[in-house]
């Protein structure tokens, strides 16, 4: 586990790649992408295996049955683009639900899925808690704590490449949580134009490591 | 039936001083044949041998549109053929139009083709697919003849000839009477050639040329004995450099690139005299292999190390002497080298064999044998793969709609899928239309759908553009240019596979085209380096091809291991063999040695299987697996062509019951699943059948984060749905590439349970070589956590401590 105190907010980065905070005992998961499988396929692209909702659901359920949030935020590209969020088969839809029971649910606007959504819960551009600011896309004049997904970033450490969180103090992006999604290198341009250094990636997976990164 | 020239050709042959071979004349002779292979060596006149009949059949300007197809595995040589065929052609003054058509050839060109093709039209496998794929190929071919394949015992090694030979039954239904020349270099086998190419079930017709004299090769002399391990060849560089200024041009062949550039690396340092000497391989930049390839024709260069790079193509320049360094592994790609110096019809070509170790010395000279006798090696390929076969389907289906029953019937006429079952045949259907998933969850997106009339068609046809984009069979996706840092446009240096610059750390200094280089870092999928002064690399290899040695090859080892003595081979390697024979005993065919010793503190086994490399290392990592449930503390192993060498902490009491063929394959089943071979092997397999698109350069560079890992799909169909086709088909293609498992079970076959244990109180002369091996594999398991133990307990009681 590994704690990170963020604008003053003490967080938790998961090994999933999930966001907790304790004293809120919100969860919060970026871009799950749900239905993607389906939406290459309707575009005439490959037909992957189409357990990618099965495998991103499960691993959500785990972390929920493990932290029992009382708010869960998932961070925008929650579907894969609105069709897919339409496409979400009877029983896919049920363990949602059941997911969503009993507790606050936020759904934030992403570039992929920037319509309401069916599913219940609250559609929100962004959402405003403590010192912290919940959004998709990081924002070029954000003020320090602001919390966003979208870059999927991934980061790489004696020879394996993995999922990561990537902060500057001030900014704090998650990696994707879905399972059919690519990566972008923690240190592309686009994501070093918007931290500042000195910066650190947290690794997911077994073991959480910290490291800085950087030009 | 002897077939005249027309006058014109014989006035032209006659003007040159020229003779129609014997072979040229049967192939016109046989021009007729549905299936007509000939087998010559290199220089023979091959190329103009296949395309006789052609130009005899064009010269009297009756014929419209195509005639002949020319399918080449070269880009290169489908440009050059164009050159050398328009000379002739010029000068007699026929009406014969020839063009190419490669990846190289302009959009606004391959139109017109298509509209208005030429008489001759020559290509490659990939652009003849693509060809096949468009709704006008019944047009274009309508009127096909002749189609030529040179080179076909390459091509007939690979899934590039799988594919190439189901674009030709697709031809054989568009042009009815469509007559099929193949091109072959000396190979073991001609009829099992024949019946790949040939449409299934015609005869095939073979033309034998005159093989020419033998071959005058031997072993090279030094003054420095080989090295008793490793690989390379750098002890042989005086005497190579000798040669070198002894001879016109050389061609200096390594089996891997890597050791292509150590060596020529240092053959630099000892070229005093400053020796025009350049390189070539798979990995250099294009620009740089055109480079040298310039200087090869222009007469400028001495000599060339190379890798198979240089096994195919044109006449570059005026080669006398070809060397190979390290040995050779397979006899028959060695004929086919040696044959590439002195490009002339009936002089003996002359080569060179430089062992790169003591056992190598054993194993050149089963190659030199095996030469002069003619004897060469091949292994079946098997059934045709049925990744290739989905490509396929998904080709037919771009032409436009298809019955399911008669695209059976089509592809069961291309050799290697003859025997294909209707049943597989539906599967691999099923797969590409509905993704072939238990679950199916895409029944409304099917990428086929069947029609009321029972044909097939795209459900979208703007997937068209996409299938097209990603024909074929090469896998090259994972290789990254190399530049110089801070050059933006400059000049690469070559290109590495993504997986070794993923093991670079910045400092780390490799060798590329004959440079030390020092990695600075990666940067939008380009490794950026610095030159750098030292004299030796700290990262010294980057992967290649590494290939296995031929079965035929190892068991011509084993028998020189029945004679008493061994006069033909140096002093030195006679006495360590004998000694062999005294302390322990020689490995024999039908038996299996394993040794067992102490050495250094540990235990040791070693497992003389003689299968192979990639066997031997599958066999090392099944061996470790039954030994550490045995608790036998294994610590690591190393694997060479004929032997695995185990180490670890307690002695190995009974061999026969390690190598019980249930044991070994149940072993396998585990150990394969999370494999990285696995999972390499899948994307290669995935990629070719159409579930993984290639990934476009510029959609990487973007950033963008659209396309995820195929490991994320392999790890998906492991968990959900183990016996997907696509997991058969990986699985299958593992168990006879990388992983190898057959040349072990066919080694099991050979012993049966003839297994001769030997325990010893010391290293054996045959294993000693082994311990000098590089790549050693580490066992991770409880014998490491043992030492790990006993290290903690001794530092303790060293210190006064008790635990």
């Amino acid at each position: 586990m590994n704690a990170l105190t963020f604008n003053g907010e003490s967080l938790v980065l998961r090994p999933s790649g999930a966001l907790w905070w304790p004293t809120e005992r919100l969860l919060c998961v970026s871009d799950l992408h749900l239905g993607k499988a389906e939406r290459m396929a309707r575009r005439g692209g490959a037909l992957v295996p189409p357990y990618e909702c099965d495998e991103t659901l499960e691993r959500l359920d785990a972390e929920i049955s493990a932290m029992a949030p009382r708010r869960v935020i998932c961070l925008g590209d929650s579907f894969d683009d609105g069709p897919a969020e339409h496409g979400l088969s009877e029983a896919h839809r049920m363990w949602i639900a059941r997911m969503m029971a009993g507790r606050d649910w936020v759904w934030i606007a992403g570039n992929h899925d920037p319509g309401p959504v069916r599913l219940g819960g609250e559609h929100l551009a962004e959402v405003r808690l403590g010192g912290l600011v919940f959004r998709h896309i990081a924002e070029a004049d954000a003020a320090p704590g602001e919390v966003s997904g979208h870059y999927h970033p991934k980061a790489r450490l004696a020879g394996s490449r993995r999922p990561c969180f990537l902060t500057d103090g001030c900014r704090l992006i998650l990696p994707a949580f879905g399972s059919y999604t690519g990566g972008m290198d923690a240190d592309a341009p686009e994501i070093l134009a918007l931290l500042r250094p000195p910066m650190k990636a947290v690794l997911t997976g077994p073991t959480p490591v910290v490291f800085p990164i950087g030009p | 039936m002897s077939r005249p020239l027309p006058p014109a050709f014989t006035d032209w042959f006659a003007a040159r001083g020229w003779e129609v071979h014997p072979h040229q004349q049967l192939m016109l002779d046989r021009a007729d044949a549905p299936a007509l292979l000939l087998i010559a060596p290199t220089g023979g006149g091959k190329t103009l041998a296949g395309f006789l009949p052609t130009l005899a059949e064009l010269s009297d300007g009756d014929h419209g549109g195509l005639h002949t197809l020319y399918v080449s595995p070269l880009k290169a040589l489908a440009a050059d053929i164009r050159r050398n065929l328009t000379m002739p052609v010029t000068e007699m003054g026929l009406p014969i139009r020839i063009e190419d058509r490669t990846g190289d050839t302009s959009a606004t060109r391959k139109k017109r083709q298509r509209a208005d093709p030429p008489h001759i039209l020559l290509t490659t496998p990939e652009s003849l697919a693509l060809l096949t794929s468009y709704e006008d190929a019944p047009r274009m071919f309508a009127g096909l003849s002749r189609v030529i394949v040179d080179e076909i015992h390459a091509l007939a090694e690979s899934k590039r000839g799988d594919q190439l030979m189901l674009s030709l039954a697709r031809l054989s239904t568009l042009a009815p009477g469509l007559r099929r020349v193949g091109l072959s270099a000396t190979v073991d086998d001609p009829k099992a050639i024949g019946q790949l190419m040939a449409r299934h079930p015609d005869p095939v017709e073979i033309v034998q040329a005159d093989p020419g004299p033998a071959p005058d090769i031997s072993m090279l002399e030094t003054e420095t004995p080989p090295p008793w391990s490793g690989g390379g060849g750098r002890y042989a560089i005086p005497a190579v450099l000798d040669q070198v200024r002894q001879h016109r041009t050389t061609l200096i062949f390594h089996n891997t690139r890597a050791q292509a550039e150590i060596f020529f690396h240092h053959l630099w340092l000892a070229n005093d005299e400053g020796l025009p000497i350049g390189i070539h391989h798979g990995s250099l930049a294009r620009e740089q292999r055109e480079k040298v390839e310039a200087a090869m024709v222009a007469g400028k260069l001495r000599a060339i190390v190379c890798t198979g790079s240089l096994d195919l193509g044109i006449d570059w320049g005026d080669v006398d002497l070809v060397i190979q360094v390290g040995a050779p592994k397979n006899v028959k790609r060695l004929v086919q080298r040696i044959g590439r110096a002195n490009h002339r019809y009936n002089a003996p070509s002359k080569a060179l064999l430089v062992p790169a170790n003591r056992f190598e010395i054993v194993e050149c000279q089963a190659a030199l044998e095996a030469v002069q006798d003619g004897d060469l090696d091949g292994a079946p390929r098997g059934p045709g793969p049925r990744d290739v076969l989905c490509q396929h389907i998904l080709i037919a289906a771009c032409a436009g709609p298809f019955s399911a029953d008669d695209l059976y019937a089509e592809l069961t006429s291309a050799g290697a899928y003859a025997d294909l079952s209707r049943a597989a045949f539906d599967a691999c259907l099923d797969f590409v239309a509905t993704g072939g998933y238990a679950l199916r969850a895409y029944d409304k997106w099917q990428r086929l759908q069947q029609r009321p009339d029972g044909t097939w068609h795209l459900r979208d046809p703007r997937a068209a553009a996409r299938i097209r984009m990603n024909i074929g069979t090469i896998q090259d996706s994972d290789l990254l240019k190399v530049r110089m840092k801070g050059r933006m446009g400059g000049k690469p240096l070559g290109e590495v596979e993504e997986a070794f610059a993923a093991s670079l750390t910045p400092g780390d200094t490799f060798l590329i085209g004959g440079q030390i280089v020092r990695y600075e870092g990666l940067r939008e999928m380009t490794v950026e380096v610095t030159r750098h002064a030292a004299r030796k690399p700290k990262v010294a290899v980057f992967s290649g091809t590494k290939f296995a040695s031929s079965t035929r090859l190892q068991e011509r080892i084993l028998e020189m291991f029945r004679q008493p003595d061994w006069p033909a081979l140096p002093g030195h390697t006679r006495d360590w063999l004998a000694l062999q024979r005294e302390v322990s005993r020689l490995p024999e065919h039908d038996r299996l040695l394993v040794e067992s010793f102490p050495h250094d503190g540990r235990q040791h086994v070693c497992a003389y299987g003689f299968a192979g490399k990639n066997a031997q290392q599958t066999l090392g990592l099944l061996l470790t697996r039954r030994m550490e449930d045995a608790g036998l503390h294994p610590l690591g192993f190393v694997s060479t062509d004929y032997a695995t060498l185990i180490w670890g902490l307690d002695p190995l009491r009974e061999a026969a019951p390690l190598f019980a063929r249930e044991t070994l394959r149940d072993g396998l089943d585990t150990w394969l699943a999370g494999n990285a071979v696995m999972k390499r092997t899948f994307r290669a397999c995935a990629t070719i059948a159409g579930l993984i698109e290639r990934n476009t350069m510029g959609a990487r560079k973007s950033g963008r984060q659209a396309t995820f890992s195929s490991d994320i799909l392999y790890d998906t169909l492991l968990k959900y749905e183990p016996d997907h086709l696509l997991m058969q088909i990986t699985r299958e293609e593992a168990l006879r590439g990388l992983v190898d498992f057959g040349r072990i079970e066919e080694m099991i076959d050979r012993i049966g349970d003839r297994i001769d244990h030997v325990r010893l109180d010391r290293v054996s002369p045959l294993a000693a070589p082994l311990f000098l091996e590089v790549g050693k594999v580490p066992v991770v398991g409880e014998g490491r956590e043992r030492l790990v133990a006993e290290e903690a307990a001794r530092l303790m009681q060293a210190a006064g401590l008790s635990a």
